[in-house]
């Protein structure tokens, strides 16, 4: 396979020194319209990877925000189909922004395996992370994504010990997301210095780009993290945006505005460091 | 049907029964989860973990349970000789002990303090609460809030016993929605929780641990019925919601051939209708760490399910049920809340027994069919549990069906006039 978008993007932000800005987003929340907007002006404000949330009826590794977008979205008819459709439509103006699927088994298992990596691969989309899927089960969608051309991006997490990490990183490409705690999206995040020590751990196994999420709310948070970190991801900070405004116009804005916050932080965070 | 000499040796290392279960979860969970295996395969074959847990069940849960001939649902049925298995007159309740027990004495050896469980009916929940009392352990149950308010007995029980219940308002507040908010518990406590899963669901080992610990019911059952008729009984009926009663009754029969089984799901208001009947009237999906048959749309997406009893009010089944029905072992029916509630009142007034409403589900099932069998032939109903707890919502039923059947009184006079 030829270098992929995701490869690329690390490759160039290797070359700026700096880490990546990865932005999480309910596909379908909180419409289809103002979704797709923001999708679209995601890369202008900053975001260097997005991840679109698969919406799911259950979803159980993610904490009140993001369990309510998923749930606000299938109310107003968002399904799989029209996540693909959305990425097809994002790919028409933009051709670099990594996209990456997240979310949980079911809605892939039951749109079928090879029909959906088949129509994820030809809408654009360029890695996955599906929270219900371990490398014991790697048979079930991973290995297939792999050959479809598809990264597949594990999670590590605190509990992910020395013994583990092999097996979880086997498979993985693209990046790898280390859980910065235990717990589900969302929740607080521990200290930057123990989640320092935890990627040099896992720097140990690996020389894939490793991102950090779960709890990273504001600009000065990521920046501290992009300080070391490969990427930074936001999510739940993003999709609150969303439920806190009057109106989903403002919604979107909120969104895209924070994204900006964001991105300058990751941005300055190693320039910073070196003035320091 | 397969060729294995034995169908009890699932699952396979990766905890599927054919084509169902595994250990669909979070990477958080996956050490957890494989540490809880190695420590059950240890225990389950420990001199003392078996002592222990032998000497509980005998003195705290009140074991074994009577296998009681019911002279007279036989008499009315004029058909089928119908046993009842009491796991009623367990402490507590219900079965859903025998598998709280055996978990609780794992937590102990795990070394850990806390323990959560989700609850439907609230049985499971009362068990939890139990155990962790006995055992000196910090208990939280996750309820849906639906649940909450038409099981409060069982509620209160639960905050007597110092558990802390959990209301959960996502969702339809049922079932699956505590099993979420449980399982978003477990991953933020990973360290210091242990999750006592109330039925044979989950990802692996639960299934198969829960079964191991209920199967004593089937166990138990073909002693006694040996003792009583000289033989194997004929057919083995339970209702089915997650499929913990059943599976412990079925599972020691599985290699008896002349033994035929039945697990009853519910069929809500129909299964046309709205209802909570996943094999009869669902497809092949992951929930809830492992693969079986679900109530969903085309999507993918879980669909609330519906039954007047709490018990059976999930969207799922457990992943063995499922293989069992594959491969045509066990055969499912359903049976509607009109049914159940019928059954219910029956075996009150000529039994003296309040069952569960779950339970009155494989009742009804057996007043079905007992009567176009011969009188030699031997059912055994694992009645599960006993229906105090559903006293709320069987009276609302009577006022309502009363109410229906004075409106439809006054419509045949206005007919008439």
């Amino acid at each position: 396979m030829s270098a992929s978008r995701i490869d690329r993007c690390f490759e160039a932000l290797r070359q700026q020194d700096r880490a990546a800005l990865v932005t999480f987003v309910t596909a379908g929340y909180p419409d289809y319209q103002h979704s797709a907007e923001i999708l679209k002006g995601l890369p202008e404000a900053g975001a260097d990877i997005i991840e679109l949330g698969m919406p799911f009826t259950d979803p159980m590794a993610d904490g009140a925000p993001i369990q309510l977008a998923s749930q606000r979205a299938l109310a107003g008819g968002h399904n799989t189909i029209k996540t693909l459709q959305m990425v097809r439509e994002f790919r028409e103006h933009n051709q670099d922004t990594p996209i990456v699927l997240m979310g949980y088994y079911n809605p892939i298992y039951c749109y079928g395996v090879e029909r959906f990596l088949h129509d994820a691969a030809a809408s654009g989309v360029d890695g996955m992370i599906v929270v219900d899927l371990p490398p014991e089960h790697d048979n079930e969608l991973c290995v297939p994504a792999r050959e479809a051309g598809i990264h597949f991006i594990r999670l590590a997490t605190p509990t992910t010990d020395a013994a583990r990490l092999p097996g979880v990183l086997v498979n993985t490409s693209g990046f790898l997301y280390y859980v910065s705690s235990t717990g589900v999206t969302g929740s607080a995040a521990p200290t930057a210095e123990k989640v320092e020590k935890e990627l040099a751990r896992i720097r140990e196994h690996t020389n894939l780009p490793v991102a950090v999420g779960f709890g990273i709310r504001t600009a000065p948070q990521a920046e501290r993290i992009a300080r070391f970190a490969d990427a930074v991801v936001v999510g739940s900070a993003l999709v609150e945006c969303i439920a806190n405004a009057d109106t989903e116009a403002q919604g979107r804005d909120d969104v895209l505005s924070l994204t900006r916050e964001l991105s300058a932080a990751v941005r300055d965070a190693r320039t910073t460091l070196n003035v320091s | 049907m397969s060729t294995a000499t034995t169908l009890r040796q699932g699952p396979d290392t990766n905890g599927f029964f054919g084509h169902f279960g595994g250990r669909f979860v979070a990477e958080t969970l996956m050490p957890l989860i494989l540490e809880l295996q190695k420590e059950y395969a240890t225990a389950r074959n420990s001199k003392d973990f078996i002592d222990e847990m032998d000497a509980l069940r005998r003195d705290f849960v009140g074991r074994k349970s009577p296998l009681y001939l019911a002279e007279r649902l036989t008499e009315q049925l004029g058909g089928a000789k119908v046993y009842l298995k009491r796991e009623d007159l367990l402490h507590t309740g219900a079965h859903k002990i025998n598998n709280c027990l055996g978990q609780i004495l794992l937590a102990k050896r795990m070394g850990k303090i806390r323990i959560i469980a989700e609850t439907g009916a609230g049985m499971h929940g009362v068990a939890t609460a139990t155990v962790a009392a006995r055992f000196g352990m910090e208990c939280m149950v996750y309820m849906g809030s639906v649940d909450i308010h038409r099981q409060q007995p069982n509620v209160q029980r639960m905050r007597l016993l110092g558990a802390k219940v959990i209301p959960v308002t996502s969702g339809a507040g049922t079932l699956k929605d505590a099993m979420n908010e449980a399982l978003r518990d477990w991953v933020t406590n990973v360290a210091d929780t242990f999750y006592i899963i109330g039925t044979v669901a989950g990802p692996h080992p639960y299934p198969a641990m829960v079964r191991d610990f209920q199967s004593i019911i089937g166990e138990e059952t073909r002693e006694q019925i040996l003792e009583r008729e000289g033989r194997l009984p004929d057919t083995l009926v339970a209702c089915v919601g997650g499929g913990s009663n059943a599976m412990g009754l079925f599972h020691p029969f599985l290699d008896d051939e002349s033994v035929a089984m039945v697990g009853v799901e519910a069929a809500g208001e129909g299964l046309d209708k709205r209802h909570a009947a996943s094999l009869k009237g669902g497809t092949p999906g992951v929930l809830h760490g492992n693969r079986t048959f679900l109530l969903q749309s085309a999507d993918g997406q879980i669909q609330d399910a519906h039954s007047i009893s709490a018990g059976l009010d999930y969207p799922g089944i457990g992943p063995e049920h499922a293989w069992l029905n594959d491969i045509g072992r066990v055969s499912y029916a359903a049976i509607t809340d009109d049914e159940a509630l019928e059954a219910f009142h029956t075996l009150c007034r000529i039994e003296g027994i309040i069952p569960a409403l779950e339970t009155a589900h494989a009742i009804a099932y057996v007043m079905k069919v007992a009567p176009t069998l011969p009188q030699d032939h031997l059912i055994v109903i694992n009645l599960s549990g006993r229906g105090d707890k559903d006293m709320s919502t069987v009276l609302a039923a009577m006022d309502a069906s009363a109410e229906n059947a004075e409106k439809d009184a006054g419509k045949d006079v206005k007919g008439e006039a």
